[in-house]
């Protein structure tokens, strides 16, 4: 097929509908929009000429015919609509709770949820949302943004551009909005005009044939919120790159000083003090909350503070040596307050109160059943000295230290170089003696090798120490996601919150015809119309669409 | 602060009861002979007018509770669902002026009743802030994505009119069925808020224990146990005795007692709703429909395609973009799939599916109208299901 030539003079491209220029029906592609089987015209992108509307011999015609047909792309939203909703009947992966006993997959859904559980498992769905289906389902929605866009944007702009103010008289009989008044002075045209002029419409004229048009750029809402989406999604597909995003933890307890992963043994943070703060209605700024917190029965926190300070390694870095480290910034990590250093954010992300910061000793003769103290040490965990005296004059050496006590294979072990569980092994020296005898003491645990002993240990209290959680971050594709969202806000309103309204003004015999047409919001068009003619004889158009439906509601109740 | 917070529940309430001297005068303009086509007369002004009234009075409530607590009222269950009430009062306000329809308020404001009283049966009390929530995106979101809700709440309303309007009640069809279900879910909403305010003025209580995780924990239900919680034996004297027990595989916070409350609403909304029909004869939808016969159905389906067209822009950003700015903020992540955040994606995928079928032809009208309801389903669904049921970050009640 060759291009159209209409006979209003104007060349059409193969597959248009409605005439560029006058929007006379092309007869040959009438069922393209359905047109031939109803009253009124089908205005979707202006009756032009869309690809997939009109080839479909090759197989990549077929493609972009399959993935330009809105009904695919809303059948596709609908899949992952489904799809989302499913992954939400259980947890998924990274929501199994804290308390469940065994965290395996494998073994939690079945646990909680019995058979439903083990199958949720078996389907992936318990990871539902980074499973290859699910994203090929994204993915595809993105292929039909970008093919829906283009088949029409290109088709659309073009006949928009070409349209004249002289219509077709069967293009504007077939509008939706019209009607036909037989006498119009000149006074009530340039009425009519100066009305949808005030109602900020422009005003084109060609041989006396007006066209009044406002808010076109509404039309190209749908295309720039799509471009908005792509961008969104090529952000994602960006963001699987270690080199734009990062995602690391560190756990750093009070007073250590820690390299922070992820960032090449550059950076260095030190943990100075870990706050947690609770609700006090008895302090005067909280009191306004003691009824909920009495009828909640539980504390509230109030605030997760790590006061941090970041130092970066300076010089080479040589295994094994401590690198010299200079201050890069200083302040205190909250939860909605993260703190940012060249690029890289540190988040509050969760805290810890398992390390011992400290421990306190007694010791009291064996014998005695009040377990009379005779003396107190503080053993500082993180550091603990060699020898300790008692005001009384006893010693204790330590022997040995397990800051994570544990027996492996019957033998005394420290698990780790964490205070969790420290135990001693210490050398009890009376007074003025040098003879020792050798107690061991932990968590729960007061040993006495050879039952001998004169002198025992107990505890008398200890600190906790606190770890903080922080999330350390970098992520480079953020810019692209806040791009893509503004985008989109812009697109979705351009599109949504104006419409594109067009009025046809052609004169006829002694009268005129007015037509209408709006891509949305009828009854606003319809009142600018009213406004338009309030002081002129011109007939109000015409909602040929609504007499159509109040005739089938008749022809209906009849029947009924 | 004690009187500050005393004038914000006065307010409240104010609110609620000019709300519902509105909705009987919203009723009275339908059966005003004088105006036609539905649109105000001079009842129609008095009952706008109310509206507005009653809106002002909420909005006190609002910023008097805002001041008291030092933070906006948007924090939990009880101030979330009262502001949705709010939200959709406005977002009817601003529709009403652009179409001055009035058979709108007749459906609006009953829901917004629903919803404000639905909220009042949690924890009222102004409760203080977890650190996760100490942001001004608190608001900032919250109120972004409440509005939005009220006004695709609006199109929910409007779809509901045009199916009275518009399915044939002649004879029992699938159609008459469902919407006399969409007319019944409100009714057992109704039933939800009777039952659980009478037994609260009683201070009903009956308390069970039972062991959990190896402690004995107590349990105390407000309403008569008709389900009671698996295992618990009932200490409280002189109270019924639990017919059945909850079942097993409800997992959330409180799942038997939440169970036990949606038992006796849905028969409480069996009870009204078997009354309702047993008074009128016949289907309720048949019996609204010949009120609203002078009602343009294209109107009606345009406020339907309008209030998505305003509401949908406005869920993205609140829903969906302060959301994912602010869990930047707090969670050190935009989007972690948590179950709130899916529904609202699913929430924004239902709109945009009902957004791309408006283009084709045979979707205008009754379809958009069930459409609009499913969507006003699924928010609701959000709301309090996520909330309730499925555990998340976002259980705060």
């Amino acid at each position: 097929m060759d291009k159209i030539k209409c006979e209003c003079g104007h060349v059409n491209p193969e597959g248009t509908v409605l005439c560029e220029s006058c929007g006379k029906p092309v007869a040959a592609n009438q069922h393209i929009d359905g047109n031939d089987k109803s009253k009124l015209l089908n205005m979707r992108y202006e009756g032009s000429a869309r690809r997939s509307q009109t080839y479909n011999r090759s197989i990549v015609d077929k493609t972009w015919n399959f993935f330009s047909s809105v009904k695919v792309g809303v059948m596709l939203i609908v899949i992952a609509l489904i799809a989302s909703g499913l992954g939400t009947i259980y947890p998924q992966e990274m929501y199994i709770p804290q308390e469940a006993e065994n965290r395996d997959p494998a073994v939690f859904y079945e646990d909680w949820y019995g058979i439903t559980g083990k199958i949720y498992y078996q389907l992936g769905f318990h990871d539902l949302y980074s499973s290859w289906w699910y994203m090929i389902v994204i993915a595809l929605i993105g292929v039909s943004l970008v093919i829906c866009s283009i088949d029409r944007f290109v088709p659309l702009r073009r006949a928009l551009k070409m349209q004249k103010p002289k219509r077709h008289n069967t293009f504007l009989t077939r509008q939706r909005l019209f009607n036909e008044t037989e006498k119009v002075s000149k006074a009530e045209k340039e009425a009519l005009v100066a009305g949808l002029r005030k109602k900020r419409y422009k005003i084109t004229e060609e041989d006396g044939n007006i066209l009044a048009e406002k808010n076109r750029f509404s039309r190209w809402g749908p295309y720039v919120n799509h471009i908005g989406l792509i961008i969104i999604l090529l952000a994602a597909l960006l963001r699987t790159t270690p080199l734009l995003f990062l995602d690391d933890t560190v756990w750093v307890r009070e007073g250590e000083t820690k390299v922070i992963p992820s960032t090449e043994g550059e950076f260095y943070i030190e943990n100075e003090k870990f706050v947690v703060e609770e609700y006090d209605f008895n302090d005067p700024e909280d009191a306004k909350f003691k009824d909920a917190i009495e009828s909640r029965g539980t504390t509230v926190h109030k605030n997760y503070q790590t006061d941090a300070i970041i130092y970066e390694a300076k010089g080479k870095q040589v295994a094994g040596q401590e690198p010299e480290l200079e201050e890069v910034t200083k302040g205190s990590i909250q939860m909605n307050k993260p703190l940012k250093f060249s690029g890289y954010t540190l988040y509050q992300s969760s805290y810890q109160e398992n390390d011992f910061a400290n421990m306190t000793f007694f010791v009291y003769k064996t014998d005695d059943e009040d377990r009379e103290s005779l003396g107190e040490i503080t053993i500082d965990l993180t550091d603990p000295k060699d020898e300790y005296e008692l005001d009384n004059g006893i010693r204790l050496k330590i022997n040995n230290y397990y800051a994570d006590y544990e027996l492996v294979n019957g033998e005394p072990r420290s698990v780790s170089n964490y205070p969790r569980n420290p135990a001693f092994v210490f050398n009890v020296f009376p007074p003025d003696s040098d003879e020792s005898e050798i107690s061991f003491v932990g968590i729960g645990k007061n040993i006495d090798a050879t039952g001998e002993n004169e002198y025992k240990l107990g505890i008398q209290g200890f600190n906790m120490l606190y770890a903080s959680g922080l999330t350390v971050r970098r992520d480079y594709t953020l810019p692209f996601f806040i791009v893509g969202a503004a985008i989109f806000m812009i697109g979705v309103i351009q599109g949504m919150y104006w419409q594109h309204r067009r009025i046809w003004i052609n004169p006829h015999n002694d009268g005129i015809i007015l037509a209408a047409h709006t891509n949305k919001n009828w009854f606003g068009i319809k009142k600018d119309i009213e406004y338009a003619i309030k002081d002129t004889n011109i007939q109000m158009v015409i909602d040929q669409e609504e007499l159509e439906e109040e005739k089938e509601r008749e022809r209906e109740s009849k029947e009924g | 602060m004690e009187s500050l917070t005393s004038i914000s529940s006065t307010a409240l309430y104010t609110a609620f009861v000019l709300y519902l001297i509105a909705t009987g005068f919203f009723g009275a303009t339908i059966r005003d002979k004088r105006t036609t086509d539905g649109k105000s007369g001079i009842t129609g002004t008095i009952a706008i007018t109310l509206t507005i009234v009653g809106f002002i009075a909420q909005l006190v409530y609002f910023i008097t509770r805002w001041i008291a607590g030092g933070h906006a009222p948007v924090s939990n269950m009880f101030e979330f669902v009262t502001f949705l009430g709010m939200s959709l009062v406005l977002a009817f306000i601003i529709i009403y002026f652009i179409y001055r329809l009035s058979v709108l308020g007749l459906f609006a404001l009953p829901i917004s009743l629903l919803i404000i009283a639905y909220a009042s049966m949690f924890p009222s009390e102004v409760s203080p802030l977890v650190p996760s929530l100490q942001s001004n995106w608190l608001f900032i979101h919250v109120i972004t994505v409440s509005l939005s809700q009220g006004v695709l709440a609006v199109s929910f309303v409007a779809g509901l009119i045009y199916l009275i309007i518009q399915v044939n009640q002649k004879e029992r069809t699938k159609k008459t069925t469902w919407l006399e279900f969409i007319l019944f879910s409100l009714i057992i909403a109704l039933g939800f808020v009777i039952v659980t305010t009478t037994f609260n003025t009683m201070d009903y209580e009956a308390t069970f224990e039972l062991e959990e995780n190896g402690n004995v924990i107590e349990k105390t239900y407000h309403l008569p146990a008709i389900a009671g919680p698996k295992g618990g034996t009932l200490i409280s004297e002189d109270r019924m005795t639990p017919l059945f027990n909850a079942p097993e595989w409800m997992q959330g916070e409180d799942a038997p007692r939440k169970f036990n409350t949606l038992v006796w609403s849905i028969l409480s909304g069996v009870i009204l709703y078997g009354l309702i029909r047993l008074v009128l004869r016949k289907r309720i939808g048949a019996f609204i429909q010949p009120f609203l016969k002078n009602i343009s159905p294209n109107l009606v389906d345009e406020i339907t395609y309008r209030a998505v067209a305003i509401g949908f822009p406005l869920f993205t950003l609140g829903g969906l973009i302060f959301a994912a700015i602010w869990a930047q903020i707090a969670w050190d992540r935009f989007w972690g799939w948590d179950p709130k955040e899916v529904w609202a994606l699913i929430t924004w995928f239902f709109y945009a599916a009902f957004l791309h079928l408006r283009l084709s032809r045979g979707w205008h009208g009754e379809k958009s109208a069930w459409l609009a309801v499913i969507g006003f389903a699924i928010i609701m669904f959000n709301i309090i299901v996520v909330n309730l049921v499925l555990a998340g970050l976002h259980s705060y009640a």
